[in-house]
């Protein structure tokens, strides 16, 4: 029995289109776990990569897409170098993350709503907003991980808790 | 997700059981406070320990179902956070809302 080499971690990427409904942030979910697994990222990193990602595609969903299942939400992810990098686009209106209220201000505590965007820039090392060609808008997110040596079954990723500060430095509008 | 609900010493205990997060189960955890305000109940107790996941709209259904106790002059408070959860308490800054047990039987002569 011959077993096949696991393939380098740079060949390990995923393009996905869903239909705008929150049951397909499931799925998105369960194909990320597992190209996170197989490059070696350990479980506490891919937590707050899944958490990170849930965010960005509900958003896409829900304020993006304005819940219209006709509508797609295109999700990509790579490795570049010692990062794990998710793109996540939809067929929006646009949307400017400066409009957000700061969901950590006295007043907003409790605030049911809010939080999805502090929770992506929380939880990733860097994100970077954008417009999508003919209408809508990109988020890219990245994670740094550890390189993962040659055969090596080991995790990568530092798996560390998030922030205390977000990381505003990298909107880019 | 899955919620089950038990009564001890006048508190009802809420375990809710998966991950609660868009459109499922945070409006299982919804459903399940108000059932439980609706039949009478004043102070509720959700023990976390069978959570995985919360996204930022369970997060918000926790501090919607915290608002909508304690208006009706009831009291709301968490059991058993795992060290995830925990995490997401401490970075959104509501662990300094939310009263935090280790201990059940701690939690229920509380109220």
């Amino acid at each position: 029995m011959v077993e096949a080499a696991a393939p380098p971690p740079g060949d390990l990427q995923f393009h996905l289109a869903i239909g705008s409904r929150f049951e397909n942030v499931e799925i998105v979910q369960i194909v990320l776990n597992d190209v996170l697994e197989r490059m070696g990222v350990e479980a506490d990193t891919r937590h707050w990569i899944d958490l990170a990602v849930r965010e960005a595609v509900a958003n896409a969903v829900k304020h993006g897409n304005q819940g219209d299942p006709g509508k797609r939400v295109e999700i990509c992810m790579c490795r570049d170098g010692g990062e794990v990098v998710v793109r996540v686009e939809d067929e929006g209106a646009g949307f400017d993350p400066r409009l957000v209220h700061d969901p950590l201000a006295p007043e907003n505590l409790l605030r049911p709503d809010g939080r999805g965007i502090f929770y992506i820039e929380k939880f990733m090392d860097g994100v970077e907003w954008g417009a999508r060609p003919g209408g809508g808008t990109v988020v890219t997110l990245r994670k740094r991980v550890a390189e993962a040596a040659p055969g090596a079954a080991g995790p990568a990723g530092a798996g560390e808790p998030p922030r205390t500060e977000p990381a505003t430095e990298e909107r880019t509008r | 997700m899955k919620i089950s609900s038990r009564q001890r010493e006048g508190v009802t205990v809420l375990e809710p059981q998966g991950k609660i997060t868009i459109g499922v189960g945070d409006v299982a955890l919804r459903n399940a406070v108000h059932e439980a305000v609706g039949a009478g109940s004043k102070n509720i107790l959700i023990d976390l320990s069978g959570v995985s996941t919360m996204d930022s709209s369970g997060i918000g259904e926790l501090v919607a179902t915290y608002t909508t106790v304690t208006n009706r002059g009831g009291k709301l408070k968490l059991l058993h956070l795992p060290p995830k959860i925990q995490d997401i308490m401490q970075v959104t800054q509501l662990i300094t809302v939310f009263e935090v047990f280790d201990d059940e039987g701690e939690a229920i002569a509380s109220f």
